[in-house]
């Protein structure tokens, strides 16, 4: 266009630094949540949890041996006895929502923790993980007066007793309150333990517990690595154990539990296919692949971690999702405008590394984002791959970090058959603007949620779990609530 | 998915420098509107005025944007000054004249010496599907422009789905619209992080296609700075740095500028100013 008056010139625009300030109160030292105190560990040691963004540490947090968590279920099984287990439904729905409140009143103090221990975006903890773990106790809160109608028969509204969990470091926060809030709705006690890289949320959720005055011994947390866990998962006085993480550890804990009468629910790993058929609107592709595997920098479960797309649209996605991936700004995880925030540690940053040399190895081509990666802390750039066969590592095992995968397909019953070509089920994601040939391909999915046009999408109302290798038992929504009664 | 991207773009922590370096664009790239039936050549004046110097220190305008009997008058205020003349056209805000008559109206505001013509599309033709007659109607009136800017109001709000937006978008880009707009301003929905996104992205795909960089004007309803400076994220990050110029990028607006002013006051000084303290046109 011609201009008549030449335009000034105007100043540049970037994004000035934009930490999250709110302060947060970390303690030097954390001993174990049990009977309603915080005590120090019987085996006297300790370990230290770190900053994944800084390699800082943050705190000491206490190490819970067998005798520990024996100490833990013991209280839990006396507060089922001595209180919950007797107080009615619209008294404990009470403490439940209370939690929630107080949830909620201190949602940025969580959410600056959440990000500071694992190293995800400030956005993602604020907007996502602290409100979705608020609704979840909420949403619970309203069922403990009504089990009775969330159950075909008045009968099966019995509690179980103590539950054991065990969650994952990727949603820390969010998964702990996956299972406690149904846990308390239906009057169970419960024995969590976090994951060891990321502790410090559910600390402070034990000390808003604390807070609530919900009676001593209802829900305990035990921190420490796998042997810890193993001793909550051979502990014989427990009477259903959650466990979300690795399908190889849901295996041995479905080994160690056989004959033992517990109810089990695993919600394991995934390698979700997103299917993309050529008619699909191409930029709201872009961004549920984004979601689908950057959002918390790939370490979701559900990760829509394998695309597949219909042959005519394969080099213009690529091209696209190429010139999207430079866009992501990858840093600070306090910073309010990062969208990839740090790995969560040392050791995952390793086996992304060696299953992208694996990809590399295989002969699939390797495409990244050219930022910069800080010198400090745990990092890795928005990855894709494609020439990606589906007999390769990098197309058949869990990365659980920002790195996709990329095939392609030629007719819907071909995707179909690809998608579900893997011991995983938990999620997957179907792309057209066809709703018939959406609806034909969503009833053909072997995964415990799909999601069509759009990608996870989450509520407290809604149940979220595996077929096959990826687990059994739901979260959330009735079928959630159900596991927690018999 | 469209919505929930526009929504963290338009929420970007904008802060200090950036936010002083954002108002600054935003004021560069603003088209000071005054579209109301009760227009006189003293309120032209008044609006002129404050468009070359909207306050001690502080840059110009982009352009002023009046009906077109204004436009005489406009010109005049606006001489020696790098603010430039826009006037809606075409039986704005319905377009529903015949086309002889948006022709003509076309021209005489040309000739009258507007930089620029904001046209309107003809929402109801669209709507009915005859798309060609859409698209014809701009090339010819895009023709009546000669050199002059032209910018293809498309009335998002009216449009009823993203996907006929979109397609308003790409018929309005391919008839060789030199900007994009999202309103006229006189309807409820004008301009909506959504919108916004959806024309953007059009944008992008046709200068990727043709080679054309075309230009985005958000006009409606954007009445304060964090929604102004939410606006320059989403382009920033979908366009690119290179469309945050008056070239490619204007924000059509009458009170916006009133909270410009007294927000990059305060990051200059410290502290509010009451809106007393902000000259008025």
């Amino acid at each position: 266009m011609i201009q008549t008056k030449p335009a000034p010139a105007v100043p540049g625009f970037d994004y000035a630094p934009s930490p999250e300030t709110t302060p947060v109160k970390v303690r030097d030292r954390y001993g174990l949540f049990i009977g309603g105190d915080w005590v120090a560990p019987k085996s006297g040691e300790c370990f230290a949890t770190i900053n994944p963004a800084t390699e800082e540490k943050l705190a000491d947090v206490a190490f819970a041996n067998a005798e520990d968590v024996d100490r833990a279920v013991e209280a839990a099984r006396r507060a089922y006895d001595k209180y919950w287990r007797k107080m009615p439904g619209s008294e404990r729905a009470k403490y439940v929502y209370r939690i929630g409140r107080a949830l909620t009143e201190r949602s940025r103090e969580f959410a600056v923790l959440e990000s500071m221990d694992g190293g995800k975006p400030i956005r993602e903890s604020r907007d996502f993980d602290v409100p979705q773990a608020a609704a979840h106790f909420f949403y619970h809160a309203g069922w403990a007066d009504k089990l009775e109608w969330a159950v075909q028969s008045p009968e099966r509204i019995h509690s179980l007793g103590v539950v054991g969990a065990i969650v994952p470091w990727n949603f820390p926060l969010l998964i702990a309150t996956w299972k406690i809030a149904p846990a308390l709705a239906c009057g169970n006690t419960i024995v969590l333990k976090p994951a060891e890289t990321t502790p410090l949320t559910a600390l402070l959720l034990a000390q808003v517990i604390q807070e609530a005055d919900l009676p001593p011994g209802v829900v305990n947390v035990v921190t420490g690595d796998g042997r810890t866990g193993s001793a909550l998962v051979e502990h014989n006085d427990t009477d259903k154990l959650s466990f979300t993480g690795s399908t190889e550890v849901g295996k041995m804990i479905r080994r160690s539990t056989a004959g033992t009468g517990k109810k089990l629910a695993l919600e394991l790993g995934g390698k979700a296919a997103l299917i993309v058929y050529d008619d699909a609107p191409l930029d709201q592709v872009i961004e549920g692949i984004v979601s689908a595997i950057y959002f918390n920098q790939g370490h979701v479960c559900c990760a829509g971690s394998r695309l597949l797309l219909q042959e005519p649209i394969y080099e213009e996605i690529i091209e696209r999702l190429h010139a999207r991936i430079e866009t992501l700004r990858l840093g600070n995880p306090l910073d309010k405008n990062t969208d990839i925030g740090a790995i969560n540690s040392r050791m995952q940053r390793d086996r992304i590394v060696e299953m992208v040399n694996s990809g590399i190895s295989e002969g699939a081509h390797l495409v990244q984002a050219s930022c910069p990666l800080p010198e400090r802390g745990y990092w890795y750039p928005a990855s894709f791959f494609t020439n990606v066969q589906p007999t390769h590592r990098i197309a058949r095992e869990e990365i659980f970090g920002p790195v996709l995968s990329i095939m392609t397909f030629r007719t819907a019953d071909e995707a179909i058959e690809r998608a579900n070509n893997l011991p995983y089920g938990l999620s997957a994601g179907i792309w057209t603007a066809s709703g018939q040939l959406g609806m034909y391909t969503a009833a053909r999915m072997q995964a415990g949620v799909v999601w069509c046009n759009t990608f996870n999408q989450f509520d407290p109302s809604s149940p979220f779990g595996g077929y096959k290798e990826s687990g059994f038992g739901r979260e959330g929504g009735l079928a959630g609530l159900r596991d927690y009664l018999r | 998915m469209l919505e929930a991207r526009a929504t963290i773009l338009t929420k970007r922590s904008i802060k200090k420098s950036s936010k002083l370096a954002g108002i600054d664009i935003a004021i560069a790239c603003m088209d000071l509107t005054t579209l109301e039936g009760k227009d006189s050549p003293g309120k032209v004046r008044s609006i002129c005025a404050r468009a070359i110097s909207p306050a001690p220190g502080v840059r110009s305008v982009a352009a002023v944007c009046v009906y077109p009997t204004l436009v005489p008058e406009c010109v005049r205020a606006l001489e020696g000054s790098s603010v430039l003349v826009a006037s809606v056209a075409t039986a704005f805000p319905s377009g529903l004249s015949p086309l002889d008559v948006k022709l003509r109206e076309t021209r005489e505001a040309v000739a009258m010496g507007a930089d620029e013509i904001d046209m309107v599309i003809d929402r109801g033709a669209l709507l009915a599907g005859r798309e060609t007659e859409v698209f014809a109607q701009i090339v010819a009136i895009k023709e009546a422009c000669g050199q002059t800017t032209l910018k293809v109001i498309l009335e998002a709000g009216e449009l009823g789905s993203y996907a006929t937006i979109r397609r308003a978008c790409d018929i309005a880009l391919a008839a060789g619209a030199d900007f994009i707009k999202t309103s006229t301003g006189k309807i409820p929905i004008s301009t909506t992080p959504g919108i916004a996104l959806l024309m953007a992205e059009s944008l992008r795909d046709h200068q990727r296609k043709t080679g054309r960089a075309a230009g985005l004007k958000l006009a409606g309803g954007i009445r304060t700075t964090k929604a102004a400076l939410g606006y320059l994220s989403l382009i920033k990050e979908t366009l690119g740095d290179a469309w945050l110029h008056p070239d490619r990028f204007r924000i059509g607006a009458s009170s916006l500028l009133d909270d410009l002013l007294m927000q990059r006051e305060k990051e200059i000084t410290g502290s509010y100013s009451a809106l007393a303290y902000v000259a008025q046109a």
